[in-house]
């Protein structure tokens, strides 16, 4: 009796675990834990982790009559390539993850692409928007956001409705991202007749952009636009306060959209970032919680307001769940069918992905808005301040 | 033309703090053949010294550089003890080994306990204005600042018992010990010094630009570079060095990408490590 009894435990903790094992969904990722990718990327993780903590709360995804909770698995990929190509490759081999976030950039994305479509996992990119890595064909591959070509075209637009014949200075960070969104902004100035008097990149790692500065003074252009991400673009918003380069208008990527930029002081008044999101912005989702809602939720949890990067990351759970309770299934192929038919709205905003080969993966709905910092007695705001259909405050123009 | 004399200025005066860092390493090469490979960390420990004696107790930014040169010094003395007196007179690749040791256990400690965020120091000098350029008041404060720590431990290394024990060290230890220097005392003094000089350095540069954990290795590289070009083992040449890397800098960026920069500056290096290996400016050893 007592070895039956035993046999009948050693069975039911064997069942449990097999159906514990069943009913978990893993996904994979890298995060930059460390490096110069950090702030951002970690931003991203909070996302992640609210929406995973929430989903695992409510029970987990419901697919039929089963219930999926999320569990995730990730490493430290130091803001560098090489660790993503060994880590997403063990993520997928060893960790047996079904499904992947991407790690934070387009360079790391890029690398990241590879692996995914080798092993036909799928991917969703949030945080990845350089276009090219969506043009080669993949398969699995698909971009929360909007692509690196429209970055910076609401500042152009913001510009010329105050200064018709502004010049500019674009001046940016030698990464891919970067890369891609300077060659579209050259491109669109022209067509709007913004003349672009000074045309340069600078190492990802700069440190010093006295030299910069001084041939942006030369240059006599009434706005800079470009940057690259959060240290770079910090330091040189920093010192062009220092310098008094004598612009109108100062437009960066990335780096003034986090909250940490507000410890610039007066450096940070008036500089613009094209967000992808701003906890002000007034979508009615289609599930999900609202922009409002989200940041309150996370602002309380975090003790910090989002930024579009943790939204972004977010709204990728979001996108995922949606996507697998959609196809009843947690089968890739399934999954990826219920992404290309998708066209929703969520607190980021609308989504939707190009499903013809030569463009598969890439964000075709979603729209950015462009934010600025603006002091409101002795405190930084950041409010929005582009599309005016989306404004929150007019336009500061000169900007400091 | 006045942008490029701007230019050059801006060069000058960064220049003089890359001079202060490449100082410190220099010293601790010249007196005990030592490469000190933590010589980032302590770069990077300098500035976080900066930041926390002004954010967190409230010091004025300039009246925390003397606390910071002071704990430097102890920081540095305690480190030859802990990795580098062992390896004295050993293959040279053993203290290679050493410092690198430190300066990855000191980074990966940082990197655990802030991260790879931003620090930012906010200073506010009035600065000059020429015409449009504007050269700003903590530039100019951090190459006066290194003028006097320069002109300090010239006479200290020239004016006092210990300085010259140290010189005398430098030239030839065995000798040195023979005339009843403590040669071990000496050498560990010598590194408390590079140190101090590195983290002073360190608190300089945050008086400029924001700063992470990770920022120190661009900052050695700069030394590396200054060190080459001012002779291995002279700390005034390392000043003169840090000048004209800041010099060429300033010239070259007016006319070429700044991407650029980089590479002509290590066209530079390699070129006056084979045709002037003793450095451009090695006049007189310490």
């Amino acid at each position: 009796m007592k070895k039956l009894c035993t046999i009948a435990a050693a069975g039911m903790i064997l069942a449990t675990s097999a159906f514990a094992a069943d009913d978990t969904l893993t996904i994979g990722f890298t995060v930059s834990q460390t490096g110069a990718l950090n702030l951002d990327s970690v931003a991203q993780l909070h996302g992640f982790e609210m929406w995973r903590d929430e989903v695992n709360a409510a029970g987990g995804i419901k697919v039929g009559k089963r219930r999926y909770t999320v569990r995730f698995v990730s490493y430290d990929d130091q803001s560098q390539g090489g660790r993503v190509q060994q880590l997403y490759t063990r993520l997928i081999v060893q960790d047996k993850s079904q499904f992947l976030f991407s790690p934070y950039s387009s360079g790391l994305v890029a690398t990241a692409a590879i692996i995914s479509e080798q092993y036909g996992k799928l991917m969703l990119t949030t945080g990845a928007a350089e276009a090219k890595t969506y043009q080669l064909g993949n398969k699995y591959l698909f971009q929360l956001y909007t692509s690196a070509d429209h970055y910076l075209t609401g500042a152009l637009d913001a510009v010329k409705s105050k200064s018709p014949n502004a010049t500019i200075a674009l001046v940016y960070s030698d990464d891919p991202f970067s890369k891609a969104v300077a060659a579209a902004t050259r491109v669109q100035a022209g067509e709007r007749g913004l003349k672009v008097v000074l045309d340069e990149s600078y190492p990802p790692n700069q440190t010093d952009f006295s030299a910069i500065i001084n041939k942006i003074v030369s240059s006599k252009a009434d706005a800079l636009v470009g940057g690259g991400h959060y240290p770079d673009g910090a330091t040189l918003a920093r010192q062009i306060y220092d310098q008094k380069a004598g612009l109108k208008w100062m437009t960066l990527l990335v780096a003034p959209d986090s909250p940490q930029f507000a410890s610039l002081g007066s450096a940070a008044a008036g500089v613009s970032v094209p967000s992808q999101w701003a906890p002000q912005v007034t979508y009615k989702p289609d599930f999900g919680p609202t922009p409002a809602a989200f940041a309150k939720a996370f602002e309380k949890k975090y003790k910090i307001p989002p930024g579009y990067h943790a939204a972004g990351g977010y709204a990728g759970g979001l996108i995922f769940q949606h996507a697998i309770e959609q196809a009843q299934s947690i089968d890739p192929e399934k999954v990826a069918a219920s992404l290309n038919a998708m066209n929703v709205t969520t607190l980021f905003g609308p989504t939707k992905f190009a499903i013809d080969a030569k463009n598969h993966g890439l964000q075709i709905a979603h729209e950015m808005v462009l934010t600025q910092w603006q002091m409101k007695g002795s405190k930084l705001v950041k409010e929005v301040v582009w599309p005016t259909s989306a404004q929150t405050a007019p336009l500061a123009y000169p900007y400091r | 033309m006045v942008g490029i004399l701007a230019s050059i200025i801006d060069g000058v005066l960064v220049g003089s703090v890359y001079g202060l860092a490449a100082m410190g390493l220099t010293l601790i090469w010249g007196v005990m053949d030592v490469i000190n490979l933590s010589h980032g960390a302590m770069i990077v420990a300098g500035m976080f010294g900066l930041f926390y004696l002004t954010s967190m107790l409230g010091a004025p930014v300039y009246a925390a550089i003397p606390p910071i040169l002071v704990a430097g010094f102890f920081v540095g003395v305690c480190l030859y003890w802990i990795a580098v007196h062992r390896v004295i007179g050993r293959p040279a690749l053993m203290s290679l080994l050493a410092t690198f040791a430190v300066n990855m256990v000191l980074i990966g400690l940082g990197t655990a306990a802030w991260g790879t965020i931003l620090f930012n120091v906010p200073v506010s000098l009035p600065g000059i204005t020429w015409q449009v350029y504007t050269f700003t008041g903590t530039h100019m404060m951090a190459a006066f600042l290194t003028a006097v720590i320069a002109g300090l431990l010239y006479l200290f290394l020239h004016h006092t018992r210990t300085g010259k024990a140290i010189r005398a060290v430098a030239g030839n230890r065995e000798a040195a010990e023979l005339n009843g220097i403590p040669t071990t005392q000496v050498l560990s003094l010598a590194f408390g010094l590079g140190v101090a000089l590195a983290c002073t350095a360190g608190a300089l540069i945050a008086t400029l630009f924001p700063f992470t954990v990770l920022s120190g290795s661009a900052y050695q590289l700069k030394s590396f570079v200054v060190t080459v070009l001012g002779g291995l083992g002279n700390p005034a040449g390392a000043l003169f060095g840090g000048v004209a890397l800041g010099l060429l800098e300033g010239l070259a960026t007016p006319f070429m990408p700044v991407s650029w920069t980089s590479v002509i500056e290590f066209v530079v290096f390699v070129v006056v490590l084979i045709a002037f290996p003793r450095g451009l400016f090695n006049l007189r050893r310490p």
